[in-house]
């Protein structure tokens, strides 16, 4: 007879194995958030520099001679500041050592100079002095990114360029300050203008784009197929093709705005508009998916009970279903835009890759991405883009915990218990 | 409903601006990965400077980039393709056929493509016979016979070169860097070779697939199209060699160091003067029927064409492009602003 009393050597091995598995569990958690934190802290750190600017004080003349009070616009600027900085560094005398010199400050500074004249019509008339954003090279070797210890002829700058920045430090004509351009302006050649607006408005045009049409459609989908659509061989047929559609890679997607939105119906090139849709082809099965599993969790209790009440169907959906699936819905959208928000590929094929400075003001007009703004400055030669890089991986990081905070609030004010 | 306020705003955006966007008021430049950097600068410049809006450039490649400004002429192509080689007999031929007819040729400059190691280690030098030898697939023997290469050691080829693996970080096909490097190193190299030579004579296939076929058992690794990504894994590979573009040495001089080819290293004046054997010259295109109906294209050839921007000491130069001599500049500069067409 087997004894219930004692334990057993089987059950011994059986809550081990138990322990074990417990383990195996903890491990897996706590490698995955090893990776993340690694991933996130060197993001942030790399990423840290972009937020900060360097700026230069220099003292330009603008007298009446070289600025017209009564045409200011009219005014060299360029020449204005290059002669400030031949007079505030006077032994720069050969060509070279000026174009050394020049290059202290970034090349906007001719246009810095004009908007603050412009702005400050009552300065003109004597010796001003004003704020330069300092050039990218400048700015990484305050950072530190740049090591000044090594031989002269292994880094951008020179010992000579090293002795102005520390002339110009020494005498408090440098200041550092947060970045706040990297938030108001659109991409530019020089990092230290870059900014990230144009494609962070980009971004959440095509998304807008992405969301008013895949929603609705998805939904409606979703909604016939689970509550109204004929169980045959020809709904089975449907959903194992959205089935399908859910994995094919989204560079197809792309390749098939090109042919249909772009060549077929004559659409904008490098539109969110054109963009969105393509997107919303690609997050359309996970809407649709994600709504049916929803939409099936809900008890048919419910829907009997409307049905019982003397509801139509389209009622009982509608009024009684619907609604009690929706935050599972919306954890479905949100899944399927945060993958629309982080994919290059389908944009690529409809001219999204680009370098654009204006911010868009409508889905019509010229747009970028945040992926793809990411993809374009990790591809370019400037040391500075670097950080700048990873800059604009923490702001699509944000982008995306918004959206999930905000998936979240809806989730909460719509859930419904039984 | 925060749905539908959303979707009404989102319409209510695309009606206001749908308006005046028939008449196209920008812009619209494509091609090249290599030109990109310098045709975005020219575009913000010139945005900035003119109440022109600032052109919106792509970047899809060489090839890509003149597929879709030979596709026709209209609002929704291209007004300026940019390339990296010159355009093709078989490009004009497509081009025409689609009623693109009047092209401008546009040389803005040169580009070096560099072989490059880790500061790390000592500085190559290197004859393009013997970077032929590390890198094709088939090396050419004495007598007319070819062998699959057996080189993996690079003194084994020539033994003044270093006892190291030889292991080449470069770019994959799609690119125009490879395509340039294929032609200028590997085949200059090829070509070294007297029976080689004659070969391109008398059977140009059998010459073309020996002296353009790089080696694919590992010992040259396709790192991308990404130069920053090449750049990094020299500096944790001491041993590896990289090929990219001058710009990107010319950024991580503290780093990386260029080998000399053919006893020329690459260097700003020696690529301009044209002595580095691997430069290529690096081009735009221009639709003239879209001049005058895209404000600004004229305006636009005279910024890229001023010698502030491709000048010897331009703002294109501190972006890495090396310039054309003044007289090439010159004769230039008179042939796109005076819009002369392209012949071949």
């Amino acid at each position: 007879m087997t004894d219930f009393i004692t334990p057993s050597s089987q059950l011994k091995t059986r809550k081990s194995a138990e322990k074990r598995f417990q383990w195996y569990g903890r491990g897996a958690i706590i490698a995955s958030l090893v990776f993340l934190v690694v991933m996130v802290g060197s993001i942030l750190y790399k990423g840290s520099g972009a937020f900060t600017t360097t700026d230069v004080a220099i003292v330009v003349d603008l007298g009446p001679e070289a600025v017209d009070p009564a045409n200011p616009q009219d005014a060299r600027f360029e020449k204005i500041v290059k002669d400030a900085l031949k007079a505030r560094f006077p032994e720069a005398t050969k060509r070279a050592d000026r174009r050394k010199l020049y290059g202290l400050v970034s090349n906007d500074a001719g246009f810095e100079l004009e908007r603050f004249v412009l702005a400050n019509p009552d300065k003109l008339g004597g010796e001003v002095r004003v704020w330069f954003r300092a050039s990218d090279d400048f700015d990484i070797l305050l950072k530190g990114t740049v090591d000044r210890t090594v031989d002269e002829s292994e880094r951008r700058l020179s010992d000579q360029e090293i002795g102005w920045i520390d002339t110009l430090l020494a005498d408090g004509d440098v200041k550092r300050g947060f970045n706040w351009s990297f938030f108001t302006n659109g991409d530019s050649r020089e990092p230290e203008l870059a900014g990230i607006l144009s494609a962070l408005v980009g971004s959440a045009l095509t998304l807008l784009v992405c969301f008013c049409f895949s929603f609705p459609v998805g939904i409606l989908a979703a909604i016939y197929l689970e509550e109204f659509a004929p169980k045959n061989r020809f709904s089975d047929i449907i959903e194992v093709n959205i089935n399908n559609l859910a994995a094919v890679p989204s560079i197809v997607f792309g390749l098939l705005g090109l042919s249909m939105l772009l060549n077929t119906f004559g659409m904008p090139r490098s539109s969110p508009l054109v963009g969105g849709l393509v997107l919303s082809l690609m997050t359309l099965p996970t809407i649709i998916i994600a709504a049916r599993a929803s939409l099936r969790a809900v008890p048919p209790s419910i829907r009997e009970a409307a049905l019982g009440m003397g509801a139509s169907p389209v009622q009982a959906t509608f009024h009684h279903v619907a609604p009690l699936a929706l935050p599972g819905i919306m954890t479905g959208t949100i899944v399927g835009m945060a993958q629309a928000l982080g994919e290059t590929a389908p944009l690529l094929m409809i001219g999204m890759v680009a370098f654009i400075v204006d911010v868009p003001q409508s889905i019509l007009e010229p747009a970028t991405a945040l992926p793809v703004q990411i993809f374009l400055w990790a591809d370019a030669p400037e040391r500075a883009f670097l950080e700048k890089t990873s800059a604009a991986i923490i702001v699509l990081l944000l982008f995306l915990i918004t959206m999930n905070l905000l998936a979240i609030v809806l989730r909460r004010r719509f859930e419904k218990r039984f | 409903m925060f749905t539908k306020t959303l979707c009404v705003s989102a319409i209510a955006l695309a009606t206001a601006a749908a308006a005046p966007a028939f008449a196209r008021d920008q812009i619209k430049i494509v091609g090249s990965s290599t030109v990109f950097p310098f045709s975005t600068t020219v575009a913000e410049r010139f945005g900035k400077s003119t109440e022109f809006k600032t052109p919106v450039v792509e970047s899809t490649g060489s090839g890509g980039g003149l597929k879709l400004f030979c596709a026709g002429v209209g609002e929704d192509t291209p007004d300026i393709t940019n390339a990296s080689r010159r355009i093709k007999e078989s490009e004009v031929k497509t081009c025409a056929e689609n009623g693109v007819t009047d092209i401008v040729e546009a040389k803005i400059g040169y580009d070096g493509i560099v072989l490059a190691n880790s500061k790390e280690s000592d500085q190559l030098s290197i004859s393009l016979g013997d970077l032929f030898m590390a890198l094709a697939k088939d090396v050419p023997g004495e007598a007319g016979e070819t062998t699959p290469n057996p080189y993996t050691m690079w003194n084994e080829i020539n033994p003044e070169l270093p006892a190291v693996k030889i292991e080449v970080l470069g770019p994959p096909p799609t690119s125009g860097t490879r395509d340039a490097f294929v032609e200028l190193a590997m085949e200059g190299g090829c070509k070294t070779v007297d029976w080689v030579k004659d070969l391109k004579k008398t059977d140009s296939d059998a010459y073309k697939t020996l002296c353009h076929t790089i080696r694919e058992d590992g010992a040259y690794v396709e790192a991308g199209e990404n130069d920053n990504l090449i750049v990094q894994k020299l500096q944790a590979n001491p041993d590896a060699f990289g090929i990219f573009g001058y710009s990107f040495l010319e950024q991580n001089s503290d780093a990386v160091q260029g080998a000399m080819i053919n006893g020329v290293a690459p260097e700003f004046e020696l690529i301009a003067e044209g002595d580095y054997p691997v430069s290529r010259s690096l081009y735009f295109y221009v639709k003239k029927a879209h001049v005058g109906e895209v404000p600004g294209i004229e305006q636009f050839l005279a910024e890229f064409t001023s010698e502030d921007a491709w000048g010897e000491e331009g703002y294109l130069a501190d972006k890495g492009l090396i310039p054309m001599t003044d007289a090439e500049r010159e004769e230039g500069a008179k042939a796109i602003n005076g819009l002369m067409n392209l012949s071949m």
